[in-house]
């Protein structure tokens, strides 16, 4: 393997001021999370205002790129070849092996970019550059210098070692996770939550996750289906605590007590209620939805604002503009799309209306809630006390 | 109390087989394809095995080819049957309500250019005979029937239409599906002159992953699984050594004290249909009689989605399969309950309850106590 090292470039957290060094601290303990599951052994270091992941051991190239692209706050990754040698003729000889196991057609344009942050290296940058550049053109002389819109820049920095790199993958971009605090998840085991999960993720919040299991209604399967999307959405966010709730004694308390074409919407209510509860109890900031405007009839603007009203904490809900093929593609880049499309029942389909209301009106819906104070409230109390909170990861 | 009742899905192994494969593995792990002693001992499990299995069957040992189960055995019987055969001719005869591992080999040789023949059943499930005689012609190469339906239970005329079969032509290869039939009766393929039967290890208190195929002798069948040349190279791969000393071991036990076995099965069946039909809105599909299967009764309970109530059983330690699991995301209508025609309405409400000899009565009682229990629960929170 010719690769030994990656450097890491970052977009926003550069401009982030003072906090800078938080951020970046951040995002080297994302990379290093992420490369846990990667075999071999890997140094993650920040040196004047870079991050390297150096590998110190043989590895899987792969593998490593795409542990790297799930970190969010990478804007690019440059795998780099390192090399020794302290000496200009052994740097060269280094650049132009390098170019030519790298590209197999050498027909394009160039420019060479040196920088020496070892200042007791003999040549200036701009000396580096100048004679590089001829040694290159004497070797490939169908290669052609460009200094305005070269199609591919070869940079050499000298340091302890020195690096060379001209490849940039695209990373997912972002923040580092856990620079913009927590959020709750409402995680159904659909193909929306997920991706939104992911999505808030990106912004560098941390993820919890709330999931409303009925049994004997939702199945074992239906609950191991949605732990296997949090730990799908966990190889980006980091790991996950998902409390799953048993909600079946609300669910039919409703059913028995509320108008069933309400249904949907006063459960709906119930749910953000719980998981409100336990964004608090965690620390989290905001809740998290897959909702979309319009989508199924608990997602129509009526709805949202009504099953909105209980909530005191924002209630973030990234794909609200997405059709629902945008939200399919994310689904199928991040890896959620096979799981979430296996077929076992979820708790909000299971007694479903055949015409539920799609225009509630909340005093309406507030009145048909009067109808469950007896109960309700310790319904609730046993629903919150009994949840299995499983880490994810 | 637990009460499994899903012995059509699979079966709890009797303690001697477990015996006899541990020993296999740790002691007489052998190749039976090696020239040393270890490769003899092997082989030796295998040659009684099939002097076991041949017996059972009235057969001889020439006949029996070991498989990795019931499905490599039908699509070795349907496949390699077809390609033997094609010259003479591309029409093939099942029926409507085959199994899965029945229907898609079929239907991948009707992709193939097979033409197929698919009869109907009536309402408890048999075969139309009259079909069947209408559909032979002179380009029919394989009749494929199953012997018990694994929904229901129904037991298809197997030796008439043996004689059917090959009254209209004795060159028609007859593949009976016996999976869920061996074990639970005495067959006898050349008295019914079956030419090719599938057998599954494991629903007769075996391991899993194996089985065996019955080939009549002389009976024109290409091989699937080519390789090394083993079992005359009609099935190459080293055998499943412990695998099928373990199904022999089965097949001893099952058939010692078989009629009583039978006959107990038949009891439990009884009293279970007993204690069950009184329940409100409960239908039985299939006999309730002994000409149907001892160990299968399909029940659908009106109102109720099958997997709730599979789940509100489990929850009380019971385990039964949904006779067709028809989720909001994934319709699976199950071909066997459309064909008997069951109410539209109970196609996504029918459970089977399935026996062994190890189902005793006291988990029928229980069984039928928890039923009573939860059906009116469930029957009160439904989709409307």
């Amino acid at each position: 393997m010719m690769f030994k090292a990656f450097l890491i470039k970052y977009g926003e957290i550069g401009i982030k001021g003072k906090n800078r060094y938080l951020f970046e601290d951040a995002l080297m303990n994302q990379i290093r999370f992420s490369l846990k599951n990667v075999d071999g052994t890997f140094e993650v270091t920040k040196e004047q205002g870079r991050i390297y992941v150096e590998a110190k051991s043989e590895f899987e190239y792969d593998e490593v790129l795409e542990a790297l692209k799930r970190v969010f706050g990478i804007v690019e990754i440059c795998p780099m070849v390192q090399v020794e040698s302290t000496d200009f003729e052994g740097i060269s000889a280094a650049v132009l092996d390098y170019i030519d196991k790298t590209y197999k057609d050498k027909n394009f344009t160039f420019k060479v970019d040196a920088r020496r942050a070892d200042k007791k290296f003999p040549m200036n940058s701009m000396d580096i550059n100048m004679e590089m550049g001829h040694r290159i053109l004497e070797k490939f002389p169908e290669m052609k210098v460009d200094v305005h819109t070269p199609d591919v820049y070869f940079h050499i920095e000298i340091r302890n070692m020195v690096n060379i790199y001209s490849q940039k993958i695209p990373g997912p971009g972002g923040m580092p996770v856990g620079t913009n605090g927590k959020a709750m998840l409402l995680l159904s085991g659909g193909i929306d939550s997920p991706v939104a999960g992911y999505m808030i993720a990106k912004r560098g919040v941390k993820i919890d996750a709330t999931y409303f299991h009925a049994p004997p209604y939702t199945s074992e399967r239906a609950k191991q289906k949605v732990i296997d999307l949090a730990k799908q959405v966990a190889k980006y966010s980091g790991p996950i605590n998902l409390h799953v709730v048993n909600f079946t004694d609300i669910q039919l308390y409703i059913y028995d007590k509320c108008p069933h074409d309400e249904l949907t919407i006063i459960m709906r209510r119930y749910m953000m209620k719980i998981a409100e509860h336990f964004a608090k109890e965690g620390g989290s900031l905001g809740l998290i939805t897959g909702e979309s405007i319009g989508q199924v009839a608990s997602q129509t603007m009526h709805s949202l604002a009504c099953t909105n009203e209980v909530c005191t904490m924002p209630v973030f809900r990234p794909v609200i503009g997405f059709d629902k093929q945008e939200i399919i593609d994310i689904a199928e880049k991040i890896g959620t799309f096979e799981t979430s499309i296996l077929p076992f029942e979820d708790c909000c389909t299971i007694f479903v209306a055949k015409h539920p209301v799609t225009k509630p009106n909340i005093n309406v819906i507030k009145r048909s809630e009067q109808n469950l104070e007896e109960k309700i409230d310790e319904l609730m109390k046993i629903a919150i006390e009994t949840t299995e909170v499983i880490e994810c990861y | 109390m637990n009460a499994y009742l899903d012995n059509s899905a699979t079966t709890k192994v009797y303690d001697s087989v477990k015996d006899v494969m541990v020993k296999v593995m740790l002691e007489d792990y052998g190749n039976p394809s090696s020239l040393h002693m270890k490769g003899l001992e092997a082989e030796n499990y295998v040659k009684d095995a099939v002097k076991t299995i041949a017996k059972s069957l009235k057969a001889t040992e020439k006949e029996i080819i070991f498989t990795s189960g019931g499905t490599e055995s039908n699509n070795m019987a349907l496949i390699g049957g077809a390609m033997a055969n094609k010259r003479r001719g591309n029409h093939i005869i099942t029926t409507a309500i085959e199994h899965a591992s029945v229907a898609n080999p079929v239907k991948y040789l009707e992709e193939e250019g097979f033409r197929v023949t698919y009869l109907p059943v009536d309402h408890n499930g048999i075969v139309d005979l009259d079909a069947l005689k209408e559909a032979l012609c002179e380009e029919t190469i394989i009749v494929s029937i199953m012997y018990v339906n694994n929904e229901i239970g129904a037991v298809e005329p197997i030796e008439e239409i043996g004689k059917i079969v090959k009254e209209y032509n004795p060159a028609i290869l007859y593949h009976v599906d016996a999976i869920q039939a061996y074990g639970k009766y005495n067959i006898v393929p050349k008295k019914a002159n079956i030419d090719l039967l599938s057998v599954s290890s494991h629903k007769i208190h075996g391991p899993k992953g194996v089985g065996f195929l019955y080939m009549r002798e002389k009976s024109k069948v290409r091989p699937i699984i080519l390789g090394g040349g083993q079992q005359r190279a009609m099935r190459s791969g080293t055998e499943n050594v412990p695998g099928i000393a373990g199904m022999a071991q089965a097949v001893k036990e099952i058939y010692t004290d078989f009629d009583s076995k039978i006959d107990r099965m038949y009891s439990i069946r009884e009293a279970f249909i007993e204690g069950v039909k009184d329940i409100e809105g409960v239908t039985i599909n299939g006999k309730t009689d002994r000409s149907n299967a001892p160990h299968i009764v399909s029940v659908s309970f009106e109102g109720i989605r099958s997997e709730v109530l599979l789940h509100s059983l489990e929850d009380k330690n019971i385990y039964v399969s949904a006779g067709s699991a028809c989720s909001s995301n994934k319709p699976s209508i199950s071909a066997t309950l459309k064909s008997i025609g069951i109410d539209n309405g109970l196609l996504d409400s029918t459970i089977r309850f399935s026996f062994s000899t190890m189902t005793t009565m006291e988990e029928i009682e229980y069984a039928i106590e928890e039923l009573k229990n939860i059906v009116p629960v469930l029957r009160r929170y439904r989709a409307r």
